[in-house]
């Protein structure tokens, strides 16, 4: 890539940094260069975070019908799936999938609850009264 | 407390970056960010089935993290010292007693917890590297290498940074080098030929069919089937992974060819051998039809080019750029550099 080619698009680094990109100079020889960032790669970090939205909304809905817990929904919120929560929580997939039943939820003891607030990085109210 | 004479450098990728600010500070100003990059033989590329990272494929530009690292240090004979910790109390105390001595340490973190990143880039990527060069009250101040500026975390986004969780947990690792020896004009051309060689090799000749060049046309075929199977949604998240993957921040853009064809440029001064800079102009031909696959892919999730043939198209791309890789790393296997 030439140096005058590198793109300059406006996109969610802006107001934090701009990225180092190496390219060719006029003399043809490898220099570096500052980037504010790519369309190309806006869309996809964008169509990435609409699927994480969408994901997000529906384990809303699903904690407002009763068929979820919060667990669920804190879990799609902070971006994480069940093997990266199981590993913060030190604990089994599948015991993390248990957590996700309503009914197994209310009965979690206190220090379950504070773990995966802490996890979530919210208080245990905020965790226990989310109602979707 | 601030360790005195530390200058932060901005660098394309993040792992590159802590070894060159590290070595650096210690007065060896020999190591660029593409020579540690091409010494360490980062360049690869892998698309490892069945492991689905955020919807879309496994797939990397360069080899396993660390490894650039431990190869550069091993080949310029420097002792890096290197610590994880079970429980994070000690390696709390361990950093905060190196910057009191003076040291400033790489870190590995969790990128989820850098807020300096903006909220967009911040997914659960645990093998981001940092330098730790000073604590004032409860902040740490940071010289993360793929931002502009220097920053500063507080210390329980610090702790909960190195500590974070799941796939390459970081487990607080932490490295600085010592005993740094001098690097003689001989030892980097040793280093960059070793390099070079073993990458070759790691593009070429590992078996298997989904790493080196034979891994881009796994994932050309992969690419191809995603038109028939008919659910566009699943395909833009698929493709925008390719993309993602390629051009993530702090992994330098065009899947790192860019960097290793400036790697090549750089190393014709130690090694003495014109040919490197065909062969790198041939690698850089490779970044930019990397580039251009970008675009087309774009216009797929977009929705402007959906049809069978606009998967083909890349899919044909992404044969080419194999071809292209090939011819050039069979080419520096032929050098016969000694």
């Amino acid at each position: 890539m030439k140096k005058k080619d590198l793109p300059q698009d406006k996109s969610a680094l802006e107001n934090f940094t701009r990225e180092v990109h190496y390219v060719k100079n006029e003399d043809n020889k490898y220099d570096t260069a500052l980037s504010e960032g790519w369309e190309v790669k806006k869309q996809a970090l964008d169509n990435a975070w609409e699927d994480f939205n969408e994901k997000t909304e529906a384990a809303r809905k699903a904690v407002a019908a009763g068929t979820k817990s919060p667990i669920f929904y804190f879990m799609e919120k902070s971006v994480m799936d069940v093997s990266i929560l199981a590993a913060y929580s030190g604990q089994w997939k599948i015991t993390v999938k248990k957590h996700f039943k309503p009914a197994v939820f209310k009965k979690l003891s206190e220090e379950k609850l504070n773990k995966y607030a802490e996890i979530f990085d919210i208080t245990v109210d905020e965790l226990k009264n989310f109602k979707g | 407390m601030k360790v005195e004479n530390y200058k932060h450098v901005q660098t394309a990728h993040c792992e590159n970056g802590v070894i060159t600010s590290l070595l650096k500070h210690q007065g060896i100003d020999k190591i660029t960010e593409p020579l540690a990059f091409g010494i360490g033989s980062g360049l690869f590329y892998i698309h490892i089935p069945f492991l689905k990272v955020q919807g879309g494929p496994g797939i990397a530009y360069r080899s396993m993290p660390g490894a650039v690292f431990s190869r550069t240090c091993s080949a310029l004979k420097i002792d890096m010292k290197k610590k994880k910790f079970k429980d994070p109390k000690a390696g709390i105390k361990y950093l905060n007693d190196k910057i009191a001595q003076g040291i400033p340490v790489g870190c590995q973190v969790g990128v989820f917890h850098l807020d300096y990143f903006p909220k967009e880039y911040r997914f659960h990527f645990n093998a981001h590297n940092l330098i730790v060069y000073g604590i004032e009250g409860d902040e740490y101040l940071v010289s993360d290498p793929v931002m502009e500026d220097v920053t500063r975390l507080n210390s329980y986004q610090m702790e909960r940074a190195r500590f974070a969780k799941g796939v390459l947990a970081p487990k607080g690792h932490v490295y600085y080098p010592e005993n740094v020896g001098e690097i003689s004009d001989e030892l980097m051309r040793k280093g960059i030929i070793k390099g070079i060689k073993r990458n070759a090799f790691d593009m070429l000749k590992i078996p298997t069919g989904i790493a080196g060049v034979n891994g881009i046309k796994f994932t050309a075929k992969k690419v191809r089937k995603l038109g028939l199977q008919g659910d566009l949604k699943a395909a833009s998240l698929y493709l925008g992974q390719i993309i993602r993957m390629q051009e993530e921040i702090g992994t330098g853009g065009g899947g790192f060819r860019f960097l290793y064809a400036a790697f090549l440029e750089q190393a014709v001064a130690y090694v003495q051998d014109d040919r490197l800079l065909g062969i790198s102009e041939k690698i850089t031909k490779a970044g930019d039809m990397w580039r251009d696959a970008a675009v087309q892919m774009a216009g797929i999730y977009k929705g402007r080019l959906t049809e069978q043939k606009d998967f083909d198209a890349v899919a044909d791309l992404m044969v080419s750029i194999s071809e292209v890789e090939k011819d050039a790393f069979t080419s520096l296997r032929k050098l016969k550099l000694k």
